[in-house]
């Protein structure tokens, strides 16, 4: 980091303490507001309307008719606490409306006013509030500190999922003119060039290109990246990060050398050249869907058997828990094959079927753990049985280096915690947040570096890699130190020729 | 005396029944629209029942995240839950031998509530994170619940109620046959605070009970891939038919 933040970055120090209640400490922190024609692109108003306060409280009554989860989660909180030191926002800031809790009930107290004969009649008693400005502005603030990844709806004893309540709470702002710049504009670009990096045709061609000729140059092998091959067998839809980012792309090379390698006929479409969705992040079905539906028009388009989804953590939420729901049905591709399929469960099954082969001392010189994204952690699966997501990624990555060790186990697997970049926070508007909430990350990393010596942690999710890339230099790591899951296969794999 | 407290018991429970059932037709009736189970999940019908069994009986998920929180809410609902099936004695006529054993231990289930009541109570006074989250509504349910287990224990060991005709009593409710009570504050006041919990039960957090069989992420079963999941609004927009996409 060449410049110093305009910020106090936390010592590490000891690992996960919970902070003190420090009310307030991130009431500065806010993105940008989407622009006029970010709004207008996606269908929403422009601007604040006039009448928000009366358009958002239907709002809010019309999503707890739409969506059950909703419903019962602004009902059935008890405030037992549960959550309250599950966050990562709060154990790396203090902020107690980063507690879930506090979070969903800046909802649920306008929700309580409006719709309960309690709130209606006893405010004060049971803590309902008018939706005022005030309101309004600690929504804008708070539902862009979380980051969607679900760790408090483990711990709640109802399931609580404070990722429902904030996708909800962006929904209204968006209905009523007050939506976010960093997803709203990247949706935008999605809906017109099929990207969130906004990518033409012409680029990512050009790209691919370039990466044959690396891969040539380095290995002496002749992968393809081929774009628009009709007829493939396999289409691949990977976040666009991996076609241009730093260490997203060495996965990407991962990919492409396990598909060469096991002589599987594959494509990327330009239509679809993006497997992140913002539609989830901003709770807007309609975007989501129309986002999921180019995967179908592509899969259609290119008259493809299957669909790949390479890394990316909300990408694979969307593509394993709601595609199909979405986009489908699917009946078109091969039934022999789960639609869609993680990469890292084709490469796990090419592996146990003996089609490809990894040499892990090519690793040798990494020393690993793995970072469980959040949600491929809490909201996915791999493979056929319950917490496939935990183990076909170890077991990848341990088939690919010698040297494997886990992070504390109250901070993997189901416990894992966010990067701090997830759910359309990852904007330098907001980097203050995402540092600070990286903190329970950092501490865990530190302990498994100290213990382990610990060179790289790998990663399954495009946020994650850019995410860590721009914080780990802050908690005195090296932007480097995180790669992909596909970078230590692509340099493990055995190539030959025989193909 | 005896009139006045079974029209407010009628009526209060009439307003927890329709209430809770209107309630619970809302959200069967709201759809789901994605699959939103917090994984790992089961990929069965009979894991999700598991699952919930365990939520329901040992409040796994709780234990998961705070020991102390849940050691005291398991012994208060554990103790409210034998606490109540000990009530039976009242309603039934020849006794139940289960629930006259039962009743043989209500003071040590009355005392569970009243240790699990005051540990969760306290926790709201002494954990900053949970004071900060509390409405004066939190801690009165608390206080509440309290005063009802400490008059139950209170006529147990103490200010005894006219336990014969208590029942008679209560017998008389179930056959709306208006008995007669005697005055014992102690006992009015628990009659009391109980019709209040049951009349403020729909409209409040005490919706938890009903509120945890219908959440998405703990009653979902994941097999999203195998089953396509359409909800009712939905269906309009998931017509994907293979021509129209086409298009």
């Amino acid at each position: 980091m060449a410049k110093a933040p305009d910020f106090e970055v936390q010592d590490i120090g000891d690992y996960l303490v919970t902070p003190p209640v420090m009310p307030d400490s991130m009431a500065h922190s806010q993105p940008f507001v989407a622009k006029k024609e970010h709004q207008e692109a996606l269908g929403f108003p422009g601007e604040l309307i006039d009448n928000w306060q009366e358009v958002a409280v239907a709002k809010l009554g019309e999503l707890t008719k739409k969506y059950r989860g909703l419903q019962v989660y602004l009902d059935s909180c008890v405030k037992c606490g549960a959550c309250t030191d599950k966050c990562h926002y709060f154990l790396g800031t203090g902020d107690p409306k980063n507690m879930p809790v506090a979070r969903q009930d800046l909802l649920r107290k306008v929700y309580r006013r409006y719709y309960t004969l309690p709130g209606k009649y006893f405010p004060k008693l049971v803590g309902a509030e008018d939706l005022t400005e005030e309101v309004l502005d600690d929504w804008y603030k708070y539902y862009h500190q979380c980051s969607q990844c679900r760790r408090c709806s483990v711990y709640c004893p109802y399931g609580i999922d404070t990722a429902e309540v904030s996708m909800a709470a962006r929904e209204i702002m968006d209905t009523v003119g007050k939506g976010q710049k960093y997803c709203n504009e990247i949706i935008g670009k999605v809906h017109t060039l099929g990207n969130n990096l906004g990518l033409p045709e012409k680029a990512l061609a050009h790209t691919l290109e370039g990466l044959e000729e690396d891969v040539l140059e380095d290995d002496g092998v002749a992968v393809k990246f081929p774009l628009d091959v009709k007829g493939a067998d396999v289409l691949l839809v990977t976040p666009s990060a991996d076609f241009f980012a730093e260490p997203h792309i060495d996965g990407l090379i991962g990919y492409a050398k396990v598909f060469h390698q096991a002589g599987l006929s594959w494509t990327v479409s330009s239509h679809a050249s993006e497997a992140a969705n913002f539609g989830l992040f901003i709770g807007s079905y309609e975007n989501m869907q129309k986002v999921a539906l180019r995967i179908r028009e592509a899969a259609l388009e290119l008259g493809v058997k299957r669909i790949v989804f390479g890394e990316c953590g909300h990408a694979w939420r969307v593509g394993y828990s709601f595609l199909n729901t979405l986009a489908g049905p699917f009946d078109f591709l091969d039934s022999n094959y789960p639609v869609p399929q993680h990469i890292i469960e084709v490469t796990h099954d090419l592996l146990k079927q003996g089609r490809i082969k990894l040499d892990p001392e090519a690793n040798d010189d990494k020393r690993v753990t793995f970072h469980d994204s959040c949600n491929v952690a809490r909201a996915s699966r791999m493979g056929s049985k319950a917490g496939g997501q935990f183990v076909l990624p170890r077991e990848v990555i341990k088939a690919a280096c010698n040297n494997f060790f886990d992070m504390r186990s109250d901070t993997i697997e189901e416990a894992t915690f966010c990067c701090g970049g997830g759910g359309g926070l990852l904007t330098d508007d907001l980097i203050e947040l995402r540092t600070k909430g990286a903190l329970p990350r950092m501490q865990a990393l530190k302990e498994v570096s100290d213990q382990h010596q610990i060179t790289h942690m790998a990663a399954i999710c495009a946020i994650c890699k850019s995410q860590f890339s721009k914080v780990l230099p802050y908690y005195g790591f090296e932007m480097d130190q995180i790669i992909s899951v596909h970078q230590l296969v692509g340099d493990a794999l055995v190539m030959n020729t025989e193909h | 005396m005896g009139l006045a407290l079974s029209v407010i018991l009628y009526v209060t429970l009439g307003v927890f029944i329709i209430g809770t059932l209107r309630r619970i037709a809302r959200y069967a009736s709201t759809p789901a629209p994605l699959k939103i189970p917090t994984t790992p999940a089961p990929t069965t019908r009979s894991g999700v029942v598991m699952r919930l069994g365990r939520e329901v009986v040992l409040f796994e998920s709780l234990f998961k995240a705070s020991k102390w929180t849940w050691l005291f809410g398991w012994l208060f609902h554990a103790g409210l839950f034998f606490v109540l099936l000990a009530h039976l004695r009242y309603f039934t006529e020849p006794v139940w031998w289960w629930v006259a054993l039962l009743s043989q231990f209500s003071p040590y289930f009355g005392m569970m509530m009243l240790i699990g009541l005051a540990g969760l109570l306290a926790r709201r006074f002494l954990v900053d994170r949970v004071r900060y989250i509390s409405a004066p509504s939190d801690y009165l349910m608390l206080v509440f619940l309290m005063v009802i287990a400490g008059s139950g224990l209170a006529m147990r060991y103490w200010l005894h109620a006219d336990i014969v005709q208590v029942k008679e009593f209560a017998l008389g409710l179930l056959a709306f046959d208006f008995g007669i009570l005697s005055f014992n504050p102690i006992l009015v006041l628990h009659l009391l605070l109980v019709a209040f919990l049951l009349l403020i039960f729909p409209f409040s957090k005490l919706l938890h009970a009903p509120g945890l069989f219908f959440s998405p992420s703990r009653n979902q079963v994941d097999n999203p891939r195998e089953k396509r999941h359409i909800a009712a609004w939905a269906k309009s927009a998931n017509t994907n038919s293979t021509e129209k996409s086409r298009g």
